[in-house]
């Protein structure tokens, strides 16, 4: 058995479900035994981009791959992409709404704790099109 | 004594086998087998839940008679803050107190008292600025054991302090040694408890060795002869010691409270303790420096060892505050020594996990997913589980087979009478 394949949809019109893949995904690792500091990254980093997909894209997909030695993550969505990921990288720069922000959500650091939290971060995205985000999260 | 001690067992005369408790139990620890439900010891929190909701008084709490006292030289009662809610029309803590000595105990002492002292050593600790923050309370054992079995990154965050009973029954101790003479061995030290997860605790602490309580007695079992002693008084006497802090222990937020700083949560009920246990491990939770979870509805006045309507007794604590001083209990030079853990709080991965080796766990996983891709999905518990997922679960650990389905028995009753037909 080379890894555990995990297969989500993440609808884009309620906010109070982002976290649930991520949410299902933290039980699992655990009923694993994983690596409890690589489940906590798994958690942050994954909640943090599927919120992304609902506030920015309108949901998407994800599919989680397990491995016993790393998680590998895909968040993918039929958003409008990012025009700067550069900018989009920067702690505090935010495109969010404002209702967002009256929640507590878009402050500017999604992308920039994602990256934190994660070992590889790899962003593909067209404007337009949408954005593929493939994290890896390494179990130490 | 077992691996797991618990306080919270079956009266299998008494159950039927119903899934009031299976579908409650807020960490899944219930199967229904042979038509008993049995609770799994590792999962097991001792929250209580399933006492509270079990129509046949089938789980109860083990915890000691008022007859047990009499082995001890000298008998002292602690009472929890709780125990004050429970009486109509009370204005002075003193008449439980002196009632209290009145059914056979020589000494009392609140454990509010020791809640006075925790409340001032965890301001220091918060000022000292050295713990993980958020820094969670320690108080609540079913909320401890809850992050041991389940929360292992926000073990760190839990407030290496013992619990007030704990510090209470220390200085309780402490205090009649100094008075009597005496050794520990002949003092008593009994807890009055609205809950039985603090019997656990007694038993088979969290944080250290050997407790310093010597057994507990339920709030629910002492209350017709403590309402009975004290209807019949003749002189109050002016026992307590505590202030308008340690008494609001005894409800949500007066842990928290007694932090008088702005930057805390107190959240209650198990259900919401767990959902902010969730949402701190996924680092939601920002720019808090306290966290008071309990998980009883409204603290520990709705421990289910309580005979009052727990927001009955709220409205009644909140009131005899109302009369009291600010805090009468200060931390003497060595106390917070003391008062400090023994042993720290360790993750148990083995309540949840499939296996110990990992690739096992995830052949057995995947064996699990596939398993529950054919299950219907109605977590109905009539399996004995208390979801489609905790079956496949039991199916892969051996401990149960597909066809304890009923939807899946049907389905293969259908077949084998289809197939007789067409013969």
């Amino acid at each position: 058995m080379s890894s555990i394949h995990l297969h989500y949809d993440v609808s884009g019109d309620d906010f109070t479900r982002a976290g649930e893949a991520s949410g299902s995904v933290k039980k699992r690792l655990k009923a694993l035994g994983y690596n409890t500091d690589a489940i906590r990254r798994v958690a942050i980093a994954m909640y943090e981009a599927e919120i992304n997909m609902v506030i920015h894209a309108d949901g998407g997909f994800c599919d989680v791959d397990i491995y016993p030695d790393k998680v590998e993550i895909l968040l993918s969505d039929h958003g409008p992409g990012i025009p700067d990921v550069e900018k989009a990288m920067q702690e505090g720069f935010s495109t969010a709404p404002d209702n967002v922000r009256n929640l507590g959500f878009g402050a500017g650091m999604g992308l920039p704790n994602i990256k934190k939290y994660t070992d590889e971060m790899r962003i593909e995205t067209t404007l337009g099109v949408g954005t593929n985000l493939y994290l890896t999260v390494k179990a130490q | 004594m077992n691996k797991y001690f618990h306080s919270v067992e079956l009266d299998a005369d008494k159950c039927c086998g119903c899934t009031n408790c299976l579908k409650r139990c807020p960490t899944e620890a219930i199967r229904i087998r042979d038509g008993k439900a049995n609770i799994l010891s590792e999962r097991c929190i001792d929250c209580g839940e399933c006492i509270r909701v079990c129509p046949h008084h089938a789980k109860k709490a083990r915890s000691n008679q008022l007859e047990e006292i009499e082995q001890y030289k000298i008998k002292v009662a602690m009472p929890a803050p709780a125990l004050f809610g429970q009486f109509n029309n009370l204005d002075d803590i003193d008449y439980v107190l002196t009632g209290l000595r009145a059914v056979g105990f020589d000494y009392v002492y609140e454990v509010s008292r020791g809640a006075e002292l925790v409340s001032e050593a965890t301001r220091m600790l918060i000022r000292e600025n050295k713990l993980k923050k958020p820094i969670i309370s320690s108080a609540c054992p079913a909320v401890v054991r809850l992050i041991k079995i389940r929360f292992p990154e926000l073990c760190d965050n839990v407030m290496p302090l013992q619990a007030p009973m704990e510090v209470a029954a220390q200085m309780a101790r402490r205090e009649v040694r100094g008075m009597t003479g005496l050794s520990d061995d002949d003092i008593g030290v009994f807890f009055i408890t609205p809950c039985p997860a603090k019997v656990t605790e007694i038993n088979s602490p969290n944080h250290a060795d050997k407790s310093a309580v010597s057994g507990a007695i339920a709030i629910s079992q002492l209350y017709p002869a403590l309402t009975h002693a004290m209807e019949h008084l003749n002189t109050v006497e002016p026992i307590a010691k505590s202030g308008l802090i340690g008494v609001g222990w005894a409800t949500s937020g007066g842990e928290a409270a007694a932090m008088l700083g702005e930057k805390y949560l107190a959240a209650d009920g198990i259900e919401n303790v767990i959902r902010v246990l969730e949402e701190l491990e996924d680092d939601h939770i920002h720019a808090l420096d306290f966290i008071e979870l309990n998980a009883c509805s409204g603290g520990c006045v709705g421990g289910v060892l309580t005979v009052e309507n727990p927001y009955v007794a709220q409205a009644r604590i909140h009131n005899l505050r109302k009369f009291l001083p600010v805090s009468l209990n200060h931390l003497d030079d060595n106390d917070l020594k003391i008062m400090m853990w023994e042993n720290e709080l360790k993750y148990n991965a083995d309540s949840f996990r499939l296996s110990d080796d990992l690739f096992e766990a995830m052949e057995m996983m995947d064996k699990m997913e596939h398993i529950c891709s054919e299950l219907p999905g109605l977590d109905c518990g009539s399996c004995g589980a208390p979801t489609c997922r905790a079956l496949a679960e039991d199916i892969v650990k051996g401990k149960a087979k597909e066809t304890d389905c009923i939807h899946k028995l049907k389905e293969k009753i259908q077949s084998v009478y289809d197939q007789l037909s067409t013969l």
